[in-house]
């Protein structure tokens, strides 16, 4: 010791570490590799700049930017029973919730919200699939029912993003009820004369593709989406072969004829504005001197 | 008589009972009469004793028997000119799914169910009771047709879950199972299911959407098989015992949750042992469901079932 390890140190110590850069400013496209800056990415709704692909964006980003402004409000869920089935597995359900939601700083797998995208009042939700696989149990159930219940009350559109695993396995036979539950919720658009858009993301399976998210009046899904009923691999290990090329992948199922539209992220506002529009009788959007939705490139530097 | 493995024990009594029973027709001064007697009180206690308290994972192993009556035993046993009607009128006719006009107790009746096969060559023409689209839209053409008509509609559940195939995906595997659901809902027709075997996720929604469900006492219904709860949350398939039981998917935690409306009894020893009796039990529970929904108007019967499956979910199993 000293006088210089006494007195320099600390200075050299403090310098590094306001240089130390944070670890989540750049991401890695899965898909081909690039690196991209958070910002950039950010700006550019998560989809990969070089090679397009569609990363997961979470609920509240895909609403400021959806709406006008990036304003919403919340539509309320109510709360359902917590843990109905007591379910164990390696772990309790309740600490897997509570991890989930420590995560993702939500309460669940779904937010529901109302607002207007070009000046056209909808109800939207969107499924976090980050959370627990985005898996439809008694909460995303009443999260799906109170959207379609505030949609016909505000006589408006419903707007569904969904992704999914499916059902939720910790909720047992009640998330497999949810199947006939939510559509209950679309047949409330439906006698109410309103639409009932279902937006597919990246991915959506199981239980929820054969409930509410392919019951849409359109169908739309973001470009390569997984969307399916069973996994591909339990498919290869049923019917003994190997599956083609894009095998349920958004562009698959459009050839097929189970989807009206592939489109790609940045351009879905507008479609969504223009399809609405036309379906609710109303004029067509006036260009130009609308509120702009909200930038996620300047919410990221707020963060 | 196929033993399941939990019954090995049962079986050792029955074979040496038979045996004695040989060797006493050979040997027609042997007096074994006794003896055999005892063996078969014994294996009777035993029967009793192992069918008392059947644990989550043996009542799937019992649910999927493959002596248990299926669908086609039902129709033949208590609907009178069962006359089938084949078809989605797009692709093909689904030999998973029997559907068809049928009377029961002189009612006309629209009756629809999954069949499994009942041997080698018949379990393969059934695809194991596993659906693909076309038995969905089958169902959902017929349907239609019971509310035009003004028939109940009476399904049979009995499928391990819908078949994941690459055709059923590629023609719409989940679209035909959403439809068949919300169909469910738009009729203004009485509609009961039993689940008597196994009632296998999304694949059995799709048919039990229903205004009354029943469930045999040995039967399953679940959100998925054990089988594959385990291998997803225990990464482990062989842990099915663990997750049969987290999974709460017998006839009793049902009736508890609120999903079910009523537990038919069963023979002692299971369904496959007591084919012709279970036969009529389910046609008792058909008739008593029927008689509940009977005079109630099309508005009626379509709140009644909306409002069932709306409440899904409010009552979780007490603490």
């Amino acid at each position: 010791m000293n006088w210089i390890s006494n007195y320099v140190r600390p200075k050299i110590n403090s310098l590094f570490s306001r240089r130390e850069v944070p670890e989540n400013l750049w991401t890695k496209c899965p898909e081909c590799g690039t690196m991209l800056f958070h910002r950039e990415l950010a700006g550019n709704l998560n989809v990969c700049s070089s090679c397009d692909h569609h990363m997961a964006i979470n609920p509240r980003d895909r609403f400021t930017s959806l709406f006008d402004g990036g304003i919403f409000t919340e539509v309320k869920v109510p709360e359902p029973p917590a843990d109905p089935l007591h379910f164990r597995d390696q772990k309790k359900y309740p600490d897997r919730l509570k991890a989930a939601q420590k995560a993702s700083g939500e309460r669940e797998a779904m937010l529901v919200a109302e607002g207007e995208i070009g000046r056209t009042p909808i109800v939207a939700a969107a499924q976090d699939f980050s959370f627990m696989a985005g898996s439809m149990g008694l909460y995303v159930g009443n999260a799906i029912l109170a959207g379609a219940e505030r949609a016909v009350k505000l006589k408006r559109p419903f707007v569904l993003f969904s992704a999914a695993g499916g059902a939720r396995m910790q909720e047992g036979i009640l998330s497999l009820m949810q199947m006939p539950r939510t559509t209950v919720a679309v047949q409330l658009l439906k006698e109410a004369g309103l639409p009932y858009v279902v937006v597919l993301t990246h991915p959506t399976t199981g239980g929820v593709t054969a409930s509410y998210a392919m019951l849409g009046d359109v169908q739309i899904a973001e470009p390569n989406a997984l969307i399916g009923f069973a996994g591909a691999r339990v498919i290869e290990q049923t019917i003994r072969e190997k599956l083609p090329e894009g095998f349920q992948r958004a562009e698959y199922l459009l050839d097929h004829g189970m989807l009206d539209r592939v489109t790609h992220r940045k351009s879905m506002r507008e479609e969504l504005i223009t399809i609405l529009r036309m379906l609710m009788g109303l004029s067509p959007a006036v260009k130009g001197d609308l509120p702009p939705p909200g930038d996620l490139a300047v919410a990221a530097d707020a963060k | 008589m196929n033993y399941l493995d939990f019954e090995k024990p049962l079986a050792e009594i029955e074979g040496k009972a038979e045996e004695l029973r040989a060797l006493a027709r050979a040997n027609p001064a042997m007096d074994i009469s006794k003896e055999a007697e005892a063996l078969d009180r014994k294996s009777d206690s035993l029967l009793k004793d192992l069918y008392k308290s059947l644990t989550p994972w043996q009542k799937c192993q019992v649910a999927r028997h493959p002596d248990r009556p299926h669908t086609r035993d039902y129709i033949e046993g208590l609907f009178a000119e069962f006359t089938p009607l084949a078809g989605d009128r797009g692709f093909a006719d689904d030999h998973a799914v029997m559907g068809g006009l049928a009377r029961f107790n002189d009612q006309p009746v629209v009756v629809i169910g999954h069949e499994k096969g009942h041997d080698t060559k018949s379990r393969i023409e059934r695809n194991f009771g596993m659906a693909r689209p076309e038995g969905y839209r089958k169902a959902v053409r017929l349907m239609d047709m019971a509310d035009r008509f003004n028939l109940p509609v009476i399904t049979l559940i009995d499928t391990p879950g819908a078949y994941p195939g690459k055709g059923a995906e590629e023609r719409g595997q989940a679209e035909a199972i959403a439809r068949s659901t919300a169909k469910c809902l738009e009729i203004g027709v009485p509609l009961l299911s039993i689940v008597v075997g196994e009632g296998g996720s999304g694949g059995a929604v799709a048919f039990a959407t229903a205004n009354r469900i029943a469930m045999l006492e040995h039967s399953v219904y679940s959100v998925i098989s054990p089988e594959g709860c385990a291998s997803i949350l225990w990464k482990d398939a062989e842990k099915m015992r663990e997750a049969a039981e987290a999974l709460r998917l017998t006839a009793q935690d049902l009736q508890k949750l609120g999903v079910i409306d009523r537990i038919i009894k069963e023979p002692m020893g299971g369904a496959q042992r007591g084919r012709k009796e279970t036969v009529e039990a389910v046609g008792k529970a058909i008739e008593a469901m029927l008689a509940e929904m009977a005079g109630k108007k099309r508005a009626e019967i379509l709140k009644d079932r909306r409002q069932k499956f709306l409440a899904m979910g409010a009552k979780g199993l007490a603490a």
